[in-house]
């Protein structure tokens, strides 16, 4: 038996890492990436919590989680298609269109 | 109630004349379109006028067949409310019955004269479509009158007042858009206003009276009155006198005595028929009518009795001493109708109501012959003028103003006009007193009875009869005798006969009125008559002394009257002859005593400056513009806009406002900055937020 | 629903009937809309006159309507209750009549917006018979404000040169009586537990201090509408800016309903009250009587003086009504029906000449009597008739509303009676004047100006002398032989002065 501090190490590694992704990286498809990064190591940390407490609602968070994330990506990518499509670039530095 | 004899046609005294007002209303449009229309409008009133004296006639003849017993004729209700009960309700009794007959026969008579003088009067005007409404309102005069004479309550006898009153109003104002003359003026409406108002004066009177009575009496009703009466006057002698006098009021008004005299020779300006049958003949005896009417308050109060008396004689001499100095024929008439009126009053005021009445009547008679034969010679005058300004072509005589009715103008009448002379002689006469004529009888019985009663008063009145007779003389030397002053006396024709036919009717009855209550033994009938409604009186033989006196005095006045103005006939231009002798007091009766002016100056006018004064001043611009504008309006209007609006409005609630305004403005300016659009600038500061936030909770 | 098929319901709200028709009819078909109006108010007419056959004269009560429950919240009871008696039936027969005479004389003179026009008539009928009929403070309160509202818009755009000034004046002085009247009005339906007028009556006990209080509130609302002096300031305004048949709707109804409320509300409801102020409300009205006959003289305008007349004529009404006893109230409830049948046929008599001259000034008129012989005539019967004449209908009212104030126990004294009478005189001093200065003497200058517009001045035509010809009947009607109405009214006077506590 894996002790579960482990997990959470590794779930807090991932989403340190997706984080700084989505922070510093200028390409959306990486922050993406990322973001997927940061979701599956939340996900992660559900599933071990889970388990240690030996309750399904965590591991039925994780399929909400995957769905919405699965959602998430369908309407980002359609949104980069058409900016790309408009803007001929996807670089998130230039989109500054809803400045205040 | 049952009723006798004839007593149910009373209602048709009113009808009569009202069918025939309706007839000519209806009918007279079209009928003046035909050749005969004025006969057949004239026809129609004369014999709707004639109708209502044959139901005198019928009802008197009832009252005398039993005996003179008071029948009451109910006809409908009019007001009823709690303990006020007024009724349409005839009353019969020798009183009504007399007067009825004056009206209506007098009244049919000058009927027929108006169907000539008018046919006359109208062409000279340049009006002849007015023919017809004339007919209307005499008709109408005559129902108003009825209602008048037969009512059986105080409310009765007043709607006919004051709709005589109106008649009048409508009458004098009959050619309502010019002058006597004949010019376009306010003259004629101005005297008939005047007319209409004084009388209102005097109404007011008679209600004051009238609610009196009720309160205090209980009823409207005569009989009840007077029945209700004597227990008042021994518990509240005051009330009693108080009623008298407010009706005295009245009587004053529509009996033109001081001081609401002044309106009637103003009335001269309506039409003669009109001056004969409302001015001198019928309406304006109506006070006396309600005073004799009245006879069982009035004995009940010698002191109110002693107040009228006077007022009767003081007019009665104070008008004749007016009648003396007038130049126009029928201004003359109408002072000296003032003058007998007041004759007629006193008379009554001294419970001489018998004495009153059979002066009330054989006046009537020898006045309305008089101002008729006016007219006649007014007419005869204008014939000849007219045919004057004919015969010299046109345009010299336009100009001119000719005054038909002007003494000055006349003069040796008696020849171009001999039928109309006679008949105006008669009635001189008769109103100066001279045995066997009417007037001598009547009047004696006044004086007579003023002897027995108030010495002052007997005093006053013979004075006024000898001026009587004076200005009758003077009247008669300066239209008949010498010579012609104008042309158109010269020319002056005799008038036809269906005025001259009246006429003479009338000169027969002033001729022999008398025998109505000579004042011999069973010569009395007037007096044992109207014993039947106002108890028997004692009646009087003739006393040698006051007969004599009073014809002495009435043949030296004309004897003086011929010295004056027979013996030395007037020349055209020259002046009164009394103008030197006299003096300043010539010039006041010339000027009426100047009373017109007088209430000119001290009711009219102020009348006029107070009514003004309200309503420009008070309630114009103090209560409307002032206090309605300026202070309620005014002081909304600076609460709403400098206090409010300007003030608090926007220096207080406008600054906090805008305040706050441009405090969001500079904080959202501040504020915008951090929103740049980056993406990942908002996620950073969600990634240090979030590290804020877990590591206030971690380490707190 | 049952209270729909109440007589008294269908005579108020069937004007609702007629607007609505007119809503559905084009604007520019200006004659259908007249007709449409006016028979709609003709047949409001009948009804007041079906109404009237089923009134039952000799019952001193309320009839022809029963409380229905309307708005019951928080112990408020507010009834919808219309109910008719001696007191308002004349008025309610006044109103039905009037109504169809103004629209008659508006046929020519009215040409703009004739639609807007006619609605607003039929919603001022509605209101005014409303006011007439309610006899529950809260709903008789609504009646009497919603009929501002289209008399307001009348004026305000039918009205002369300055008629928005005039309309809003007259509704601001309304109003602002009014509101004084809805906080007495909430006070008494709070201690009484209820609005119904009856109930009240019943309850009674009203300690004597608030009484007086509570009288001189409704007296602020209905003294204003009256017009009493001092307050009649509004009037003259508000009669020579409206138009015709808002000058007659406005003299011979919209003025009863303040004299009415007083009738209906303040003597009943406040017994000791009334007796105590009637000596001063008596002289309150002795002083407009006298003033406003004087002013009225005064008066340049013909429009203006009559509707300072109505100032005179309306304190005939108040000192007979506070004189407390039969023959002075009776006397001013015909006097209401009086004035609204004469001081209405002068307004429509005035209407009618203005439509010709388009002036008011009397001094530019005079001998008309002679060019327009039937007008003249006319006139003259409405002058008499409104100056007191004897055998007509004024002289009935006015007589005997001086003999009740003359032996009244609750004024006190003769002297108000014997000044007022002294108005009798005023009256034929202001009549006379305006009748000769426009239809006596010479030809005034109007007439050769009017000939110079092209055409001559005419007589009345059929419609016209048809619109005023009901009025001149009444007048004889009322003047010879008053029975008739005096007995629709003698049994509820009878009984309202039985349960006054007088001295």
């Amino acid at each position: 038996m894996v002790d579960i501090s482990y997990y959470i190490l590794l779930s807090a590694v991932l989403f340190t890492i997706g984080a700084m992704g989505v922070l510093v990286r200028r390409n959306p498809l990486i922050i993406f990436m990322s973001v997927e990064l940061m979701l599956n190591a939340a996900n992660l940390a559900f599933v071990s919590f889970a388990s240690m407490h030996g309750s399904l609602d965590g591991q039925i968070f994780v399929f909400f989680v995957m769905t919405v994330a699965a959602a998430e990506v369908a309407v980002g990518l359609a949104l980069i298609v058409q900016i790309f499509k408009s803007r001929h670039s996807i670089n998130v530095d230039e989109m500054n269109s809803l400045k205040g | 109630m049952e009723t006798h004899g004839f007593a149910f046609l009373a209602p048709w005294l009113i009808f009569a004349p009202l069918v025939g007002l309706l007839l000519n209303i209806l009918l007279g449009g079209w009928f003046m379109k035909q050749p005969w229309g004025e006969r057949a409008i004239g026809a129609i009133a004369a014999s709707a006028s004639g109708a209502a004296f044959v139901v005198s006639a019928l009802l008197a003849y009832t009252v005398s067949a039993a005996h003179g017993e008071l029948m009451t004729v109910p006809f409908a209700q009019w007001i009823h409310i709690g303990t006020l009960e007024l009724d349409w309700t005839f009353r019969l009794d020798s009183l009504s019955t007399t007067m009825m007959l004056v009206v209506s026969g007098v009244g049919t008579l000058i009927h027929i004269y108006a169907i000539g003088y008018m046919h006359e009067d109208v062409r000279f005007k340049n009006d002849i479509p007015r023919y017809q409404r004339f007919f209307v309102f005499l008709n109408l005069f005559i129902a108003a009158m009825m209602i008048l004479v037969s009512g059986d309550s105080y409310m009765m006898l007043f709607v006919g007042w004051e709709g005589v009153g109106l008649c009048s109003f409508l009458l004098i104002g009959f050619w309502y858009d010019m002058d006597t003359l004949g010019r376009s003026s306010w003259a004629n409406s101005n005297a008939a206003k005047k007319a209409f108002i004084t009388n209102r004066i005097g109404d007011f009177g008679f209600l004051i009276a009238g609610f009196l009575m009720f309160w205090r009496l209980g009823s409207f009703q005569f009989d009840q009155v007077f029945a209700a009466a004597p227990a008042l006057a021994a518990s509240d002698h005051t009330t009693i006198i108080l009623i008298t006098l407010f009706m005295l009021i009245g009587v004053a008004g529509k009996s033109a005595q001081i001081p609401l005299y002044v309106w009637l020779p103003d009335a001269m300006a309506g039409p003669t028929p009109v001056s004969a049958l409302i001015h001198a003949a019928t309406m304006v005896t109506a006070g006396v009518y309600l005073i004799t009417r009245s006879a069982p308050l009035y004995t009940l109060v010698p002191e109110a009795q002693y107040i009228v008396a006077m007022t009767g004689a003081v007019t009665a001499l104070f008008a004749a001493t007016i009648a003396v100095g007038q130049y126009d024929i029928k201004k003359v008439l109408a002072y000296s109708t003032i003058s007998q009126l007041g004759f007629m009053v006193a008379a009554v005021g001294m419970g001489a109501y018998v004495a009153g009445m059979f002066h009330l009547i054989t006046h009537a008679f020898f006045k309305a012959l008089l101002f008729l034969s006016a007219g006649s010679v007014i007419l005869g005058l204008e014939r000849g003028h007219h045919h004057l300004a004919h015969g010299h072509g046109h345009g010299d005589h336009h100009e001119e103003v000719f005054d038909p009715g002007d003494m000055r103008n006349m003069g040796g009448l008696r020849k171009t006009m001999p039928v109309t002379f006679w008949l105006y002689m008669i009635g001189t006469l008769a109103l100066a007193g001279i045995v066997p004529f009417a007037g001598f009888w009547s009047k004696d019985e006044i004086l007579l009875d003023a002897n027995l009663h108030y010495t002052g008063v007997y005093w006053i009145l013979t004075i006024a009869a000898f001026l009587t007779a004076f200005y009758m003389g003077r009247q008669i030397w300066m239209v008949f005798f010498g010579e012609a002053r104008h042309e158109a006396a010269a020319h002056a024709e005799e008038s036809p006969a269906v005025m001259t036919v009246p006429l003479m009717v009338l000169a027969a009855l002033s001729v022999l009125g008398g025998a109505l209550n000579l004042p011999f033994e069973g010569f009395h009938n007037l007096t044992h008559w109207l014993g039947h409604t106002l108890g028997e009186v004692e009646a009087m033989p003739l006393n040698g002394v006051v007969a004599g006196v009073s014809t002495v005095l009435a043949l030296t006045a004309i004897f003086v009257s011929w010295l004056l103005y027979g013996r030395n006939p007037l020349k055209a231009g020259q002046p009164d002859p009394l103008k030197k002798p006299l003096g300043l007091a010539f010039t006041g009766m010339e000027n009426k005593w100047f009373v017109d002016e007088g209430y000119w100056f001290a009711i009219v006018d102020r009348y006029v400056d107070i009514a003004r004064f309200l309503a420009d001043k008070i309630d114009w611009e103090f209560w409307h513009d002032f206090v309605h504008e300026k202070v309620i309006a005014g002081t909304y209007n600076w609460l709403s806009n400098s206090a409010l609006n300007e003030g608090l409005d926007k220096r207080v609630i406008d600054a906090i406002a805008n305040g706050l305004g441009k405090a969001t403005q500079w904080l959202s300016g501040t504020t915008r900055k951090f929103q740049n659009g980056f993406v990942r600038s908002y996620a950073l500061s969600v990634f240090l937020g979030v590290v804020i936030i877990l590591g206030y909770l971690l380490l707190k | 629903m049952e209270f729909l098929s109440q007589p008294l319901t269908l005579l108020t709200f069937f004007p609702l009937l007629g607007v609505l028709a007119l809503a559905f009819i084009p604007g520019e078909r200006k004659n259908l809309l007249r007709w449409t109006a006016l028979v709609t108010t003709l047949v409001t007419f009948g009804l007041s006159l079906w109404v009237l056959s089923m009134f039952d004269a000799s019952n001193p009560s309320l009839q022809l309507g029963k409380p229905y429950d309307w708005i019951t919240v928080a112990g408020w009871n507010i009834q919808y209750h219309l109910g008719v008696d001696g007191l308002s039936i004349l008025l309610v027969l006044l109103t039905a009549f009037l109504t169809p005479i103004s629209i008659l004389s508006t046929w020519t003179a009215v040409e703009e917006r004739v639609k807007d026009f006619m609605m607003f008539f039929l919603l001022l009928e509605v209101g005014m018979m409303g006011v007439f009929l309610a006899q529950d403070l809260f709903l008789f309160y609504i009646f009497w404000e919603f009929t501002l509202v289209p008399m307001y818009f009348l004026i305000g755009i039918w009205g002369g040169p300055r008629r928005i000034y005039a309309a809003v004046k007259f509704f601001l002085y309304t109003m602002a009586g009014s509101i004084l009247m809805l906080l007495a009005i909430l006070w008494l339906g709070i201690y009484q537990q209820t609005f119904s007028v009856p109930e009240m009556i019943a309850k009674g006990g009203i300690p004597n201090g608030v009484q007086f209080w509570l009288f001189l509130a409704f007296t602020a609302a209905f003294a204003i509408k009256v017009p009493m002096w001092p307050l009649h300031s509004w009037l003259p305004d508000a009669h020579v800016e409206a138009p015709t048949a808002g000058s007659v709707i406005l003299a011979g109804v919209l003025l009863k309903m303040g004299t009415y409320g007083f009738l209906r509300f303040n003597i009943p409801l406040f017994p000791q009250a009334a007796v105590q102020m009637a000596p001063w409300i008596a002289l309150f009205a002795t002083i407009g009587i006298i003033y406003g006959a004087a002013v009225s003289y005064a008066q340049s305008d013909v429009k203006k003086l009559v509707a300072y007349s109505s100032v005179s004529h309306l304190g005939f009404v108040m000192l007979g009504m506070f004189a407390l006893n039969e023959q002075g109230i009776e006397g001013a409830i015909l006097q209401m029906i009086n004035h609204g049948l004469s001081t209405g046929a002068l307004f429509l008599l005035i209407g009618m000449i203005y439509e010709q001259t388009h002036t008011r000034e009397i001094k530019v008129y005079g001998g008309l009597w002679k060019i327009t012989p039937i007008f003249g005539t006319i006139m003259l019967i409405a002058s008499l008739s409104s100056m007191g004449l004897p055998g007509l209908n004024g002289f009935v009212g006015e007589f005997t509303i001086l003999l009740g104030a003359f032996g009244s126990q609750a004024i006190g004294s003769p002297w108000f009676a014997g000044i007022s009478a002294a108005g009798v005189i005023m009256a034929a001093v202001y009549i006379l004047y305006m009748f000769q200065k426009m239809f006596l003497g010479p030809t005034g200058s109007i007439v050769e100006e009017v000939k110079h517009h092209g055409h001559a001045l005419r007589d009345l035509n059929w419609r016209e002398i048809l619109t005023v010809l009901p009025l001149l009947i009444f007048i004889f009607w009322i003047g010879l032989y008053p029975k008739p109405f005096f007995d629709l009214m003698t049994p509820t006077v009878h009984n309202l002065v039985a349960a006054l506590p007088l001295p």
